[in-house]
């Protein structure tokens, strides 16, 4: 297996969550965007790992975590737009656009 | 003993590939439509299968321990925090049309500017390097026992940094959610 079908998967997936970060409104699908994304940084640091010291793996656990801590934030955020707003769409919220 | 299992594991190299390219191409397929579906169920059900194929991936890079905390943690814990999410603000269960804004054309235009920027940069740097594992090779033992010890020794404060972290993100979550 070369290393380049690693790096360049996770570049696609990197490039796909951009993509519906930009395009997407509703802050749910926001948020699974970003997973999108920092999964493909952890497959970088995996890959990598085989072959200069497993530090690489233990950043990948470092990056679960505080992805999970992350959702639970981001959820909770949404959460409470919802409740004042009525909506999670993030288009709306433009109270800091002069 | 060290050759016969580099050997075993040059011969396992087309088996490897072939399920790497079956995992990429599910993988790169289901993103997409987690990024373009109009339902929005269905986007937390795609992200299911690019997470699996994600702690797939790991264990075909011999991190058996982190592929198992990614089906753990995303597979058992996140996806069902999404669908949580989706319930709790009352989002269209069916088809909805007002999922995307109108920057699909920009959108599109900076990712593949992206895609190509470090398509290139990964090609011109690494080549057709292979994949050595000389990291597990060297040091000797299972990987899930070196993870350990590094975990462990080296990264000893970093990880009752990230324990902080995530009570204070579980604190933090309760106080934004509860209605008082």
């Amino acid at each position: 297996m070369l290393l380049n079908q690693f790096l360049l998967l996770a570049a696609a997936l990197f490039c796909i969550g951009v993509y519906g970060v930009i395009v997407r409104k509703n802050g749910v699908l926001v948020l699974m965007s970003i997973e999108l994304i920092l999964n493909a940084v952890n497959i970088n640091l995996v890959a990598f790992a085989t072959m200069s010291g497993l530090g690489g793996q233990v950043f990948a656990l470092f990056v679960i975590a505080v992805a999970a801590a992350e959702v639970g934030v981001g959820l909770a955020i949404v959460l409470l737009i919802y409740r004042n707003r009525r909506s999670i769409d993030i288009d709306e919220l433009h109270e800091l656009k002069g | 003993m060290l050759g016969a299992i580099s050997a075993a594991t040059t011969t396992f190299d087309v088996p490897a590939n072939i399920a790497f390219g079956l995992l990429a191409a599910g993988m790169i397929f289901a993103a997409i439509r987690v990024v373009t579906t109009n339902n929005i169920v269905h986007a937390a059900l795609w992200l299911v299968i690019v997470l699996g194929g994600v702690g797939m991936n790991y264990l075909l890079l011999q991190a058996e321990f982190v592929a198992m905390t990614q089906f753990l943690v995303y597979l058992g814990a996140i996806v069902v925090l999404f669908l949580f999410g989706i319930m709790l603000t009352r989002a269209p269960l069916g088809r909805s049309d007002d999922l995307n804004n109108n920057q699909r054309v920009i959108g599109g235009l900076v990712g593949l500017l992206l895609l190509g920027v470090i398509g290139y940069a990964l090609i011109d740097t690494w080549g057709a390097d292979k994949l050595t594992f000389s990291a597990s090779e060297v040091a000797g033992g299972t990987s899930t026992q070196l993870l350990a010890n590094s975990i462990f020794g080296d990264y000893l404060i970093p990880f009752e940094v990230v324990s902080v972290l995530l009570l204070a993100a579980l604190i933090g979550a309760i106080v934004l959610a509860r209605r008082d």
